[in-house]
């Protein structure tokens, strides 16, 4: 087997006193998309945010393609123009268009030539369905078609993995759908993808393995299939029993 | 037991606006609006007219012969004319503003960044904000335009006292203007920055491309605010003895006593900071609307 993309080795996390992270070990392998599951306050977000660095972690180790992120030679900036993430509230860039918003990654990060990476970009935004609104401001969209777009501009970047934090959470109900469309697609291209998600069908159909976190602590890695329908730990099927039933 | 009729029944309760609270927004109201004003104006100019001096006020400050005397000026008699004065106003604040509006910034983005090697850039960039925004703009010019000419430094004390006037008035206006920029940084919310280091973008990049654009435009309002000070401010350099509007009025004056002349400069100040304090009014209408607009 390949060596994973990310791997997470005991992580622990805390805010002040209260630690949001007990241990947390898992692995991302090319071209897999993994849902992270549980309830508000488990830890979700902040797992992401670490992997991103956007958060230090106290201990455990982060490695990315064979290399310590907490290494103190590293360089952050250099980090997450390889990691991608999105997040619950878009944060698009209110004063740039459409276009401007997924080619600013590129063109000031990375220093790449204007034509090219706008090339790039509108074919990104004919593949999200937003061919037209190149032009247009974020205020002008609909949430699920902001959010298309900052997905967009975080795969601009072409990066190894995507980080997905909640992303369909904010939106109405009936725009979650245009989203996870676009999700299931990428993942069907095989994008590496780590989904923190409440949209338990989503994870079924999507994923390749389901975790749970629960209080910081990943309680079941499964196979999808295997997660829902014969979950081996107590609090997964605790978990699975509060939300509504999928089919 | 007898019904409650008191909040129910068929007949709608009373849901007019009473009489006394009508006046808002008929016809009616503005009528009362432009006569009361009338009124004011009237009772002002009332009083100006039967004041005991009255007449000799009027002479003093509005004659339309002296007026337009010192307007024009006369060479003959060593009179500056007061339009050339303020056409030395009007550069003197063109060129302190854009010298502001860059200096303004570099303080402000200095004092916000977090980088360790600028510290004691970003100690220094404080003290100054908080050092000249204390001091009376008109003891910054004393202290630029007799110190830096008797401190026999080559150049630099050479300059003429336009130049000098200018620095001072850049010195203490940078000062405040950098605050407004930093008002403006702060008001950028913290996920646009969490965004854009999210996909790589350097601290300088994060606040070239992505706060300083919004935070720009969050502060446009106050920053005409302060270039409309800096217009009026410009009066001062008469104090280092330059001929601006106000000095020529003030020559025409004491030769003629007669200040009319000041009233020419009051006018012609009116005249440039007018449009300027109008268009901020109506920036800060335009992003109030905006703001509605998004919360509804």
């Amino acid at each position: 087997m390949s060596s994973p993309i990310i791997e997470l080795q005991n992580v622990h996390k805390q805010f002040d006193q209260r630690t949001v992270l007990h241990g947390v070990t898992l692995e991302l392998q090319a071209h897999e998309v993994v849902c992270l599951l549980g309830s508000s306050g488990s830890g979700k977000s902040t797992l992401l945010r670490c992997i991103n660095l956007l958060e230090r972690i106290e201990q455990g180790d982060i490695i990315f393609r064979g290399q310590s992120l907490l290494d103190e030679r590293i360089d952050v900036d250099l980090v997450r123009r390889h990691i991608g993430i999105v997040f619950q509230a878009f944060n698009l860039f209110p004063h740039l268009n459409v276009l401007d918003n997924i080619t600013l990654g590129p063109l000031r990060a990375l220093g790449r030539p204007r034509n090219e990476v706008e090339c790039e970009a509108r074919e990104l935004l004919g593949r999200i369905g937003l061919g037209t609104r190149s032009d247009d401001y974020p205020d002008q969209l609909s949430g699920g078609q902001q959010q298309r777009v900052a997905i967009a501009r975080a795969l601009a970047m072409q990066p190894d993995v995507l980080l997905l934090d909640e992303v369909t959470s904010a939106l109405d109900p009936t725009l979650v759908g245009e989203v996870l469309d676009l999700l299931s697609d990428l993942a069907i291209q095989g994008t590496t993808m780590l989904i923190a998600t409440h949209e338990m069908q989503f994870a079924r159909d999507v994923a390749h393995r389901v975790a749970l976190l629960d209080a910081g602590r990943l309680v079941e890695v499964a196979p999808a299939k295997q997660f829902f329908d014969h979950p081996s730990q107590p609090a997964t099927i605790d978990f699975l029993s509060r939300v509504p039933k999928t089919r | 037991m007898a019904p409650s009729t008191q909040n129910s029944g068929p007949t709608a309760p009373q849901l007019f606006v009473a009489r006394h609270r009508r006046l808002g927004n008929s016809q009616h109201a503005r009528w009362v609006s432009i006569a009361s004003t009338l009124s004011a104006i009237g009772v002002l100019a009332f009083v100006f007219w039967i004041a005991p001096g009255g007449r000799a006020v009027r002479e003093f400050f509005l004659s339309p012969s002296h007026a337009w005397r010192a307007f024009i000026g006369d060479p003959s008699e060593g009179l500056s004319a007061i339009w050339r004065g303020f056409l030395t106003n009007i550069w003197m604040f063109i060129v302190c503003e854009i010298l502001v509006l860059i200096f303004g910034l570099a303080i402000a983005v200095v004092r916000m960044s977090s980088s360790p090697v600028l510290t004691p850039l970003r100690l220094l960039s404080t003290i100054y904000t908080d050092f000249f925004r204390g001091i009376p703009v008109i003891l910054v010019l004393f202290a630029v335009g007799y110190g830096m000419p008797g401190m026999d430094l080559g150049w630099i004390s050479q300059q003429s006292p336009a130049v000098y006037a200018c620095i001072a008035l850049t010195i203490t206006y940078s000062a405040y203007v950098a605050e407004v920029y930093r008002a403006g940084i702060n008001s950028v919310a913290t996920n646009q920055l969490v965004a854009a280091r999210a996909i790589g973008l350097r601290q300088g990049a994060t606040m070239r491309y992505v706060v300083l654009p919004q935070a720009i435009r969050n502060v446009i309002p106050p920053l005409l605010n302060d270039f409309i000070s800096l217009q009026k401010d410009t009066a001062l350099v008469s104090t280092l003895g330059i001929v601006d509007a106000t000095q020529a009025a003030h020559i025409y004056g004491s030769l003629n006593f007669n200040f009319a002349g000041y009233t020419v400069a009051s006018l012609l100040f009116l005249l440039l900071t007018i449009p300027m304090t109008r268009l901020t009014d109506r920036l800060i209408d335009r992003d109030r609307f905006k703001r509605l607009a998004f919360v509804s």
